[in-house]
């Protein structure tokens, strides 16, 4: 029962973590290796909001969110138009841009204190004899909230289907009359929006760290990849077998050996199947 | 080759004296001789000097590091820019090396005279086995799988408690003389930088070439596609083992920092900057970088971000590289000419 509950936990916390990655890539073949420095960026800027301006919490991770997607949108607007569709660059700036936020951040003074943010709802209720906190409940509450205005947005609204055309096929979609550019502007946004969410909604369970701006990072790319670069349900599937097989090894192996399920998640997939488990298999792109 | 204006356009032409140097090969002047010779003398002779004219220790140990980087700026630009495979996991290389040799030297007790070469062919035999079932692969999806090993391998190493744990690999004999210590690694950089040259303008080459720019042609021409990118990574593989190996006898220690991502980060960087695809340029690009971000350590963590901005101004607005403007103007000259 336990792994139960904190398997679904942290299944959509990674669930989470990996929509905004799954949603730039998916739209415009970008794969933004700056995710998790925008992670830990918007925690830093709501504890900003909240401690520096006393702005109402809420308010303040509004407007952290906006704010993030913001960069995302001028990172895309002025470094990654210009190298689009050559695939080392996009790794090296991406990850350039990364690095240079998370190791600012770092020199900045965000060390060595402890940064939190508070929760929510303080306060612990119980499920089946087992206690959990508040916190984590509306975490799932959100991650469920937000894969479900995802679906409606991409099925629903003008947008949204302008992007689902372009994750399909962006000549034809460029044929119809959608602007490319705008709509991976739009994606970039977006996807650091919902990093940015996904950091207000965690990072209250812990401390902000730096560090953690890698880990995010890897445990997306892992998600993604094991769900199929690109499908966005496909991850968010592929957050719950990851986050499943995690707490199954914390419980049966010990904590050390989270991480390495995740990475042998993601080397396994790639040679097994690289297009992912959901993925469209694209046969002649990715393998010889 | 040209950029256009609205008026008028930029012309450029080879120089006569690089056509009659390197084109026709008829060398009839002292003055094409050293048009020819000039570039690598300087190379040769700068690189066998440099520890002469910087005798102090620190700086010793910087050139030592350098070259570490250079070899593997070297072996990330032959296998990305001539086989095709956009390798982002250079600590892996590293991390082989350095730990085989580490092994070695501590249980077996051979000296490091031994041990580099051991670590250089076993090395890069264990990664060439271990990065088998990836060969397939293809663009971004090798550049992530190799990304991820050595990351998976120091967590393995971590969880496990093997080879030393979080401690590492500790009391590893070092080099008994500063100068073959420093000259080793130099004369390994010219002869592999050298080395790897002549190769890809062999028939192999050729066949790698073929692979990078169209795989499925190679394969209809009955060649096994799997076959030469397994010799292509067998000798990256071996280059960033030997600089592995290298760096443990020079550190004395071999630990978990091996395999951190800067070994997979700076060389990439060196290549971009100093002209992807041309082999020099990474290792002038490492030559140009590390002493950068040494002379910027009182800054602590903010030279890593002013080396990521470095880089990410490259990639954005000079992405051919400092060796390939050189070139460029070395062997051409432009004009301005009406449109």
């Amino acid at each position: 029962m336990q792994i139960l509950i904190y398997g679904t936990i942290n299944s959509v916390a990674l669930a989470l973590f990996a929509l905004g990655f799954a949603m730039v890539y998916g739209v415009s073949r970008l794969p933004n290796f700056a995710h998790g420095a925008l992670y830990v960026t918007s925690g830093f800027i709501t504890w900003s909001f909240v401690n520096s301006l006393e702005l109402n919490y809420f308010i303040s991770i509004l407007l952290a969110m906006l704010v993030t997607g913001i960069i995302g949108a001028l990172i895309y607007q002025f470094v990654l138009i210009r190298i689009r569709g050559m695939e080392i660059s996009e790794i090296m700036a991406t990850y350039a841009i990364g690095l240079a936020i998370l190791e600012g951040l770092r020199w900045g003074g965000f060390r060595g204190m402890t940064y939190t943010l508070p929760a929510f709802i303080e306060g612990s209720t119980e499920i089946a004899g087992i206690s959990v906190d508040y916190q984590r409940l509306l975490a799932v509450g959100i991650g469920a909230a937000v894969v479900a205005v995802l679906w409606w947005f991409t099925h629903y609204t003008r947008v949204g289907l302008a992007l689902r055309g372009m994750a399909q096929d962006e000549r034809a979609a460029m044929m119809l009359g959608i602007d490319s550019d705008l709509m991976a502007l739009a994606a970039m946004g977006f996807g650091s929006m919902l990093a940015a969410l996904a950091a207000v909604v965690l990072l209250p369970l812990g401390n902000i760290v730096v560090e953690a701006g890698y880990n995010v990072l890897i445990l997306a790319i892992a998600v993604c990849i094991v769900g199929g670069l690109g499908s966005w349900m496909g991850a968010v599937l592929a957050a719950f077998i990851i986050g499943f097989a995690q707490i199954l090894t914390v419980v049966y192996l010990g904590a050390h050996y989270q991480m390495v399920v995740a990475l042998l998640a993601i080397i396994i997939t790639l040679i097994l199947r690289p297009s992912g488990l959901f993925g469209r298999q694209k046969e002649l792109e990715e393998r010889v | 080759m040209t950029e256009s204006s609205d008026q008028r356009r930029k012309e450029r032409l080879d120089r006569g004296i690089k056509v009659r140097s390197e084109g026709i090969y008829a060398l009839m002047s002292w003055r094409e001789l050293s048009y020819l010779f000039l570039p690598r003398v300087v190379l040769i002779g700068g690189l066998l000097i440099l520890p002469l004219v910087m005798p102090s220790m620190y700086w010793q140990r910087v050139i030592s590091i350098v070259c570490i980087y250079a070899l593997l700026a070297l072996s990330f630009d032959f296998l990305a820019h001539y086989v095709g495979l956009v390798s982002l996991g250079g600590a892996f290389f590293i991390g082989t090396g350095s730990y085989i040799a580490a092994i070695l030297n501590t249980s077996f007790g051979l000296p490091p005279i031994l041990t580099i070469p051991i670590a250089t062919l076993l090395g890069a035999v264990i990664c060439t086995v271990l990065l088998l079932p990836c060969l397939p692969l293809r663009g971004v999806y090798f550049a992530i799988v190799t990304l991820m090993y050595p990351l998976l391998l120091a967590r393995v190493i971590e969880a496990l408690d093997i080879l030393g744990g979080t401690d590492g690999i500790l009391g590893i004999e070092s080099f008994t003389n500063r100068w073959m210590e420093q000259y080793f690694i130099i004369v390994m950089v010219l002869f592999l930088l050298f080395g790897t040259r002549r190769l890809v303008n062999q028939d192999i080459g050729l066949v790698f070439r073929a692979v990078k720019d169209n795989d499925q042609s190679v394969r209809a021409s009955g060649i096994s596609v799997t076959y030469y990118k397994t010799i292509a990574v067998f000798i990256a593989s071996g280059i960033g083992c030997l600089a592995g190996a290298y760096l443990v006898h020079l550190y004395m220690w071999a630990g978990l920092s091996t395999l951190a991502l800067d070994f997979s980060i700076l060389p990439i960087a060196a290549t971009v900057i100093g002209g992807s695809g041309t082999l020099v340029g990474p290792v002038l690009g490492a030559f140009i970088l590390v002493p950068i971000s040494e002379l910027l350590r009182a800054f602590g963590t903010l030279r890593i971000v002013f080396y990521a901005l470095i880089l990410l101004g490259f990639i954005i607005f000079r992405s051919e590289g400092i060796m390939v403007y050189g070139q460029r103007k070395y062997h051409q000259f432009e004009k301005w000419i009406k449109v």
